[in-house]
This record gives structure tokens, sequence and C-alpha cells, in this order.
């Protein structure tokens, strides 16, 4: 039974990731106006990506593409979905924060095996990206243990109950501005995209990559997209009634994170690191005294 | 009275494919992504297609930034001697299925440089073409005639060149090594040359 409910909840969270990318794209090309991809053409991509011959460049490349999409898959059966889980758990917080980094990480081994050196450029500004959104992401997130006396994602959900007025973003809207900004790091959205620079480092960890192994890195994205905009709504938007309702809130988040994709352009990296330092961090901080006192 | 076409009728008889093949074709000719070479002229001609003017992106089709994830090749313009050794490395490096469109006159008949000293005459000598736009320059809107044809071959299971390079790799080879001995060092070819005649007709 365990098994079939984890394999049911990957295909979901892969399921809607992906769909969610193609409402983006689309999204986008209206605002570049456009007429865009149909809603589908991720699961095309995937498809054809998994049907094409693919270049290994040793067995760490291999082993590293799936580390990073177990890992996200790990972490998405931990995310309370309306109050259904994988694995339930008193803190699951501190397990998602854990298991979150091993995305990038395996992403790493993979294409550092690859020798490219675009490739090393793009995951080394990954992981210092990673090093500036994860300390206001925690700030946040233990702000929301101290106001709940909990560290489980479902209490929190639970807290916001009942009417629009309770949701957390009208409690905390400091916390919601700065978890906004750094959902756009978290996510490599445009003003935190200088991983993937195309222009600059040809699409950084993906240059390398190659047919089942940019297909695993697409999963792996999608999975992301799904975990890191299910934790927004469970912190900020109330969790959702039911699985439909909660899917509803996570694609109004990813749009939002869609549209200042398209409107802003790109900070070196540097710049971002610095940027997340001070204005989310300290909005962050402000938030967690105001709680605190 | 009912018209026949007969090069539908005939393909409909050879498409004995298996229905997994057929899927995938499907697949794959509803997600191409382009990688584009525009070291001569005619990239002017592609920023159109991408925008909104011409939005290729409705068919899947979205421009891709190393050969690793490619699956269309798109030369455009002329394609000079040197130009053509990295043509060939970018080409064998993309993973299979893949495709090549030359676009303009100067990837089919060299165009306007057909007797310059180090440009290509006929890129389909040194690597197989599936589909050649010609003009100087091509139209948008030729591009976009274009894909969509290679979209129906790749569906239909007709472009297949990258089958002919692996079939063929002697002619190719042998057209792509006499057009490197070109490449070489101008002076020392020279000298040796003069070796050569010298020794010729010292034999005569």
């Amino acid at each position: 039974m365990v098994v079939i409910n984890i394999i049911l909840y990957s295909l979901f969270a892969i399921l809607v990731g992906l769909i969610f990318m193609g409402i983006g794209r689309k999204v986008s090309a209206r605002m570049h106006l456009r007429y865009g991809p149909p809603f589908y053409q991720s699961i095309l991509d995937i498809f054809k990506l998994m049907s094409r011959k693919s270049f290994t460049h040793n067995f760490v490349m291999d082993l590293g593409m799936v580390m990073a999409l177990a890992g996200l898959l790990g972490t998405m059966l931990y995310v309370p979905i309306a109050g259904h889980s994988a694995f339930i758990s008193n803190s699951n917080i501190i397990v998602i924060m854990y298991l979150m980094a091993i995305g990038s990480l395996g992403m790493a081994m993979a294409v550092t095996a690859s020798g490219n050196p675009n490739a090393t450029i793009g995951i080394s500004r990954a992981l210092t990206m990673m090093l500036g959104y994860e300390i206001p992401f925690f700030i946040i997130v233990l702000g929301l243990i101290i106001s709940n006396n909990s560290s489980s994602i479902s209490v929190i959900a639970a807290s916001q109950a009942g009417s629009i007025w309770n949701w957390n973003i009208w409690h905390m809207p400091l916390g919601y501005i700065a978890m906004e900004i750094t959902l756009q790091a978290m996510m490599g959205e445009k003003p935190f995209d200088a991983m993937i620079a195309p222009a600059e480092v040809a699409s950084g960890p993906m240059v390398e990559l190659s047919g089942k192994y940019l297909g695993l890195g697409l999963l792996t994205h999608a999975v992301s997209i799904f975990v890191e905009t299910g934790l927004m709504v469970n912190f900020f938007f109330g969790g959702g009634s039911n699985p439909i309702d909660f899917v509803i809130k996570q694609l109004g988040i990813y749009l939002i994170a869609v549209i200042f994709d398209n409107i802003f352009p790109r900070y070196k990296i540097e710049q971002a690191v610095k940027f997340l330092w001070i204005f989310p961090t300290g909005i962050a901080v402000v938030q967690l005294l105001l709680l605190a006192f | 009275m009912q018209i026949i076409n007969y090069a539908d009728e005939e393909r409909r008889q050879e498409d004995n494919r298996k229905l997994w093949d057929k899927v995938t074709a499907y697949f794959r000719s509803r997600s191409l992504w382009m990688l584009h070479y525009c070291t001569g002229c005619g990239a002017m001609e592609l920023p159109p297609i991408m925008t909104s003017r011409w939005d290729i992106e409705r068919f899947g089709i979205v421009p891709m930034a190393t050969p690793r994830q490619a699956d269309i090749l798109l030369l455009t313009g002329y394609a000079s001697t040197n130009t053509m050794k990295r043509i060939i490395r970018t080409y064998e490096q993309m993973p299979e299925p893949k495709w090549v469109i030359a676009f303009g006159s100067c990837t089919v008949n060299g165009g306007m440089y057909w007797d310059s000293y180090n440009t290509v005459n006929n890129v389909g000598e040194y690597i197989p073409i599936d589909i050649t736009i010609a003009g100087c320059m091509p139209r948008p809107e030729a591009i976009l005639d274009t894909m969509v044809k290679l979209m129906n071959m790749v569906k239909s299971g007709d472009a297949k060149a990258f089958q002919k390079y692996k079939d063929n790799y002697g002619y190719y080879k042998a057209n792509q090594d006499k057009l490197f001995a070109r490449t070489a060092p101008v002076l020392e070819s020279a000298s040796l040359k003069y070796v050569h005649n010298e020794t010729e007709g010292s034999e005569q």
C-alpha cells in the first residue's frame, strides 16, 4: 500500500509540475504577444526526450541525475497536499529543509562529471544561489514554527483553516513578501536565473545533458515547482480544503513567479546573493522580531 | 471521377512501421528543438519567426543552446572550409534522431560565393541534409513553411538523412578529408607541392 501511495503521489506531482510548466510557457508567450505552445507541450517534450538516444560520460552522471529526481520526489512525499501526505510526520519541515538540497547536489554531481566548463560554472552559480536563498527561507520557517509551536506543516496549514482571513498572508505580510522573493530564487526564475543564463553559459547545468538525462532534468524541475509552490500554499495560503483547491492555489503562485520572470532582467550572481542576504533576509528578520515580541 | 494521389498511396502502402514507432514519431514531430548555426548571413531572418509575428513556439519548436539538446541543426548562409569543420563536429555531437535544414542559396550551390576559394558550394556533400531552402535571403515565411514540412516528414518517417550519414559514412568522410586538405597552411603546402612536382619531373 505504501509503495502504491508513493508511486501515485510521485506521478501526481510530476504531472502537475509538467502541466504548470506548459501553462507558464503559454502565459509568458501571451505576455510577449505570441500565441504560445499548447498547455501539454512539456509532456510532449518529456516523451520525445525519453525516446532519444543519449550520451553519458560516466557512472556518476547517471547516478547524479537519478539522485536529483529521487531527492526531490522524496521531499514531495512529505509535503501535505490538502491534508493528504504519503508519509505522516510530526516534524516534516525539518525533513523537507534537509532533503530539498539533494536535488541541487545530485544535479551538481551529474553535470560536473561531464567535465564541461560551462556546466561547472552554471552549477557553481546554482549552489551559490542556494546559499543566498536558504538563509531568508530558514528565517521565515523559524517564524512560522515559533508562531505555531509546531514544526509540522499539517499543523501550520490546519491553523489557517476556516476563513480566508485566517491565512498567514494577513497575519505575517512581511514574511509573505520575503518568501515571494525567496521563491523566485528557489525556482530559478528571472531576476535570479544566473545559473541557466543561455546567453552567458549556454544553459549552464543542462549544457551537456542529452536525451534521457535532459528528460530527467526537466522532471526534476517539474517536481521542484510542485514542492516549492506547495510549501508556499501550506505556509501562507491555508493549505487548501481539497487537492483541487490546493493545485489551483499552487497555479496562482506559479503564475505570479512566471509574470515576474517575464518582466525582470537578470542579476549577476554576486548581486543576486547580496540582494537576497540584504532585502528578503532583512524583511524576514523584522517579521521574526514582530512575532517573537 | 476520383483522383488518386499516387505519392500518398505509395506512402500509405509502405508505412508498415510498428505502432510504437508511429507514436514516437508523432511526439518527435511535435517537439523539435533547434540549434541555429548562424556564422554566415541569415541570422536576421530567424528572430521574426520566434517572436510575435510568426511565433514558431506554437509548433513546439524552440531554440536550444547546445548541440546535445538539439534535434534540428539549422545552417544559415555560406559555410567556409574552416567553418565546415565546426559544423561537422557540431553535427556529430548531436544525439540521434537528428535533422539538418540548410538555409539560403549559399548552402545549396554556393550562391554569390560560388567561385570563392574558401567556401563550400554544396553542404550536402559533407553532411546529410533533410531540407534545403533556396533563396537569397529566404523570407521568414519560407522557414516556417519548411518547419511544418519537416514536422510532417518526421511524422511520416521520411526524414532519415542521419541514417544516410551512417550508411554512407565512407562517401562523406572522403569528401570531408578532401575538403580539409585545402585548409592546410598555405606556405607549407606550396613548398610540399613544389618538391612533389620536382620528383615527378625527374622520374619522367
